[in-house]
Order: C-alpha cells, then structure tokens, then sequence
C-alpha cells in the first residue's frame, strides 16, 4: 500500500476518533475536546472527555482493531474471503456463556468474562473437531469445525431461552447485539493487552500467511509448517475475537468486511493487510458508535446492527467489483 | 539428490497403500519422470516428500539426509515444488507471487536483499512471463498461471525442481517452451522431477521414466526401456501400440478406439 494510502487512513481513524469525542448527547468543538483533554476549562466537560467518551472511543477503537486484524489474518489463512473472527465458534461459545451467566442471575460483571470463557471454550472445541476429523491442517475442516460448533452453540442458546424468563433474553439479547456504551479504563488496559500481544503474533506470522493463502501443499513446498502457522492465526485470532467479545458483546460483520476495504485500497501482502485492517476496523467501529450515539437520541442503537447496516452497502458495492 | 526408498503411504481410513514399497532417485543434471494412471500414486509422492502425508514405511532422502528430519524451510531452499493443485484467492500481483518463492530465504523480519531480487527477476526473465508482471494472479489464464508458477519454483533457487503435471492447461507451443525450460534447467545441474501424464514428451525430454501402478514401480528405466505396448496396455487399460515418432524417433504411444478392443 503506497505511503499516502496509510497517511489517509490515518488521518481517517484520527478525525473518527475526534468525532468520537466530540459527538453525544452534549456537543463539544474541537477546541473544548483538546482543553478538557488537557484537564483543563469546563469541570464536566473534563470529566465527560476523560471517564466517558475517551475510554468509550479506545475501547471502540481496540474492538474494530482487533476484529480487522483477526479477519485478515484468518481470511489468508484458510483462503477464505468469507472468512471472519467468529468463525471459530467465537460467537455461539461467546452467546452461550453470556446467556447462561444471564440465566444464573450472575452480577452482571461476570456477564463478559462468562462470554469470553465461552467463546475460548467454542474455539478449543472446534480445533479438537477439526483434529479428530484428521484434515492434517486443511482449512475446510476447520471452517466446517467451527460451524458444527456454532450450530450446536445456537440450538442450546434456543433451548436455554425458550423456557427462560423475559428479563433473562431480554438481558442476554443486549448484551449479544454489542456495544461500548459501559467503557471503563479497566477495560481499555486489558483489551489494549489483548488486541496489542494478539495483532503481534499475526504481524509476526504475516509472511507465512502469504505462503499458507496459496493452499496447504504449496506452503509446506516452501518451507511453511503448515499446522504450526495455521494454530498460530487460530489462537491469536481466537484471542482477539473473545477479548473484544468480553470488551463489547458481538460486533459483526467489521472482521469481515474490513479485510476487503484494505485490499481494495492496494494491501498486496499480509503484513500491510494486517496492520491496514487493525487501522480501517478500529476507524470503523468507532464511527459505527459514534452513529450509534446520536442516530436516534435519547436512546442508542445496538453497535453490532450499527456496523452491519454500515457494512452491507460497502459490502454490494465490492460485490458488483467482482461481477 | 532426492532418493525415495521403499516408501509407502496409506490415507486415513484407507484399506489399500496410496503407495507401496516405491523406489525411486532423481539425480542432479537429469529430468527424471514419473508417469502412470489417475490413482496410481504419483502426486502422493510429491505430498510425501513435502511432508504433507505421514509415511507408513521407508525414507526419503535429500542429498543423503532425511527430508523429514531436518526444518522445512532448508529443506525448501534446496528442493522447489510445484504442486499440482494451486489457488490464490486473492489478487496478489504476480511479481510479488514470484517473490513468495524466496520465503524460505528470509527470516520474520528481514527485507529481500539484492540476491533474492536478482533470483526473482532471473527466474521471470527465464519462464518469459515479463508481460505479465504487473497483473493479478486471480486473472491470469490456466496456461498463464502454470506459467507464474513454474516460475515461483525457480526463483526459490534450489538444487531440486519437483513438479506434479507443470503443463496442465498449457497449449503445444507453451508446452512445448515448458519442457524446454526443464531440460535447460536440468542441463545446468539441477535434479528435475516431474510427474507428467504427457507420455509422448517425457518419452522425449526425460532422461530417466518410473512408470507407477496402483502405488507400486511397475517398470522404470529409459524412455524406450518403458515405453512398451504390452506393459503400457496392462498399465492404463485400454488398447495401445507404441510407435516411433516420425520426426524425432522417440518412443510414442497411440491409443487405440475402444472397439478395436479385444
């Protein structure tokens, strides 16, 4: 991807961010944003930028930055462009933690931890399918893996609710649709942790991944073990979706799209794919809540609808390219 | 230079042996041919010599040392395989495609130096395909894409080409510039082995042929050593003579319709 490529996407994420800020049930200009930052002027304009709308537009950020990265990565890996973070199970393992957390009155901080536990379990499950159906690191066994596994996620979600109490998939429904509306610094330190050490390990296997997109046969030719690299994208990307599931609920269809965006703007190998798509997501997510803020006040839309209803008519219009 | 030794293969829940106690060497400065029906094993043979199939029995050797016991990547850097199967779903630029064939030169981090980019555009000069450079592999034709591929292959710079049916798709000319390639090549030292359903030219460009059936040697040797009307009938089942080629003398088959059978 050509230099001014990066600076605009740059740029993009930084006025996304601004805005993130800036936009809510109070306005603030850009000049307020800059001196509340600084601790300075208007008590409670200081104390909206720095405990609410700052950690809301990180939190954001990590969340669209590690889904965009994941789905890059696990997209070359399994040469699939349909390929996203919650393939693995994430989302149904994620679903079913939640619910059941939801469903044993658990105080509701244990609810994304509940999630996260879930969505870790889902993926364990679906690489042990995908090993016992003896694919020798083939893809499609694992992509079918994973949806074996969310399936079965889904049907126990369905029987869970349908005896369950209104308040309970009431409950378990929001949290599912995502959102960062609850965003604390704690929250910003560890999904930082996370989405940082996750987006590493992708970097680090990028060139690896451009062999493994060529298929299974011809990256071990060049030298690629095969099974170490695709576990290495599965558990990383594993990570980064069930830590930003904990963060934010389910937010769909960014670690799907993004990785497209980035390939459209020139990202010819994974390394700029990665680290273009961790760019692009993050800017997408935080404009998906800025929407999602101010779409239809006083309430707020769900983020994980906001980022669908914005990623489908990106979504056709790639779609009509390739016809 | 790579030697297969009594090497048998069976797949998962699998009664019978993909391969079965195959000898076979590929020697440096020669193109050695497997040839032989669908089924009969040859692309099991490439698989197992990447280490993508787990052998049941026996050994395969680079150089004398065991191709699974030391790392792939150095194995890479010797032995280059074009596989017969390969898709890129994504549209990465064919220059960059050829470069992956430096892969296992470069460490994580390290840039390509000044060798690999000389490797890469020696190996675009050698296959011909500077037309094509800056187009994405995803529209190239299949003829074009074998092309690229063969040239990957060579840009990874090894002692040892293997390469499962290189001219798929290819029509005479490009075929035929194929061929030539891999005889260059092997006449400039490198070790060529080709798995090849193209009887007629591999009777007349291999130096070496293994003619396999149903996962075992069923006969191995010259070109006019294997290229015999009855083992050939037995082989591939189906009515057959074996003839001289007018123009070059070689060894060719000429398949029979099937009423004249029997």
């Amino acid at each position: 991807m050509r230099l001014s490529r990066w600076l605009l996407i740059g740029l993009a994420l930084a006025a996304a961010a601004l805005a993130g800020i800036a936009f809510g049930t109070l306005r603030l200009s850009p000049p307020d944003v800059w001196h509340a930052a600084l601790g300075q002027g208007d008590p409670m304009h200081v104390t909206i930028v720095r405990s609410l709308r700052l950690p809301r537009v990180l939190l954001a950020a990590l969340v669209g930055a590690g889904l965009g990265a994941a789905g890059a990565a696990l997209q070359g890996a399994t040469r699939n462009a349909l390929a996203e973070p919650y393939l693995l199970g994430v989302s149904g393992g994620a679903a079913v933690g939640a619910v059941l957390a939801v469903a044993l009155h658990a105080p509701p901080a244990l609810i994304p931890l509940a999630g996260f536990a879930g969505a870790l379990a889902a993926v364990a499950l679906t690489l042990l399918v995908a090993r016992a159906g003896g694919g020798h690191g083939d893809a499609r066994t694992v992509l079918m893996a994973g949806v074996v596994v969310g399936s079965f996620a889904n049907a126990a979600i369905m029987v869970a609710l349908s005896n369950a109490d209104p308040s309970v998939v009431r409950g378990a429904l929001w949290w599912m649709m995502g959102s960062v509306a609850d965003a604390s610094w704690p929250q910003v330190r560890v999904l930082s942790l996370f989405v940082a050490v996750g987006i590493a390990i992708l970097i680090a296997l990028a060139r690896a991944i451009d062999v493994l997109a060529l298929g299974e046969d011809t990256a071990a030719g060049l030298g690629v073990d095969v099974a170490r690299v695709s576990l290495g994208v599965y558990v990383a990307g594993a990570l980064l979706a069930a830590g930003t599931v904990a963060a934010a609920g389910l937010v769909g269809f960014v670690g799907l799209l993004v990785p497209h965006l980035v390939r459209l703007a020139g990202a010819r190998t994974h390394r700029g794919l990665i680290a273009g798509a961790a760019i692009v997501g993050a800017t997408l997510v935080v404009l998906a809540d800025v929407i999602a803020r101010v779409a239809l006040p006083p309430s707020e839309l769900p983020l994980g609808a906001v980022t669908a209803l914005v990623g489908v008519p990106f979504f056709l219009a790639r779609l009509r390219r390739l016809a | 230079m790579i030697a297969f030794r009594d090497v048998a293969v069976r797949y998962p829940r699998r009664e019978v042996l993909a391969l079965d106690g195959v000898s076979l060497e590929a020697t440096r400065g020669r193109i050695t041919a497997v040839v032989g029906p669908n089924g009969s094993g040859k692309s099991t043979l490439v698989r197992a010599l990447v280490g993508r199939v787990p052998l049941a029995r026996g050994g395969i050797a680079v150089d004398g040392a065991d191709a699974g016991a030391g790392s792939r990547r150095e194995l890479a850097t010797r032995v280059a395989v074009v596989t017969q199967r390969e898709e890129s779903p994504f549209p990465i630029g064919v220059h960059d495609y050829v470069a992956l064939g430096r892969h296992p030169h470069l460490g994580v981090w390290r840039a390509p130096s000044a060798v690999d980019r000389a490797a890469v555009a020696r190996a675009i000069a050698v296959t011909e395909i500077e037309a094509l450079t800056d187009r994405p592999v995803t529209e190239l034709s299949g003829g074009e894409w074998q092309r690229v591929r063969l040239a990957r292959a060579v840009a990874q710079g090894g002692d040892a080409l293997v390469l499962d049916e290189p001219t798929t798709f290819l029509d005479v000319g490009h075929e035929m510039a194929v061929f030539e390639l891999l005889s260059r090549l092997a006449r400039e030292g490198q070790a060529v082995l080709l798995v090849s359903h193209q009887l007629n030219l591999v009777a007349r460009f291999a130096d070496h042929l293994v003619l396999l059936h149903r996962g075992t040697v069923a006969a191995h040797g010259s070109p006019a050593e294997v290229m015999l009307g009855p083992v050939l009938e037995r082989v591939y089942d189906w009515p057959l003579v074996v003839t001289r080629d007018p123009a070059v003398g070689a060894p060719s088959l000429v398949p029979l319709r099937s009423r004249s059978r029997g």
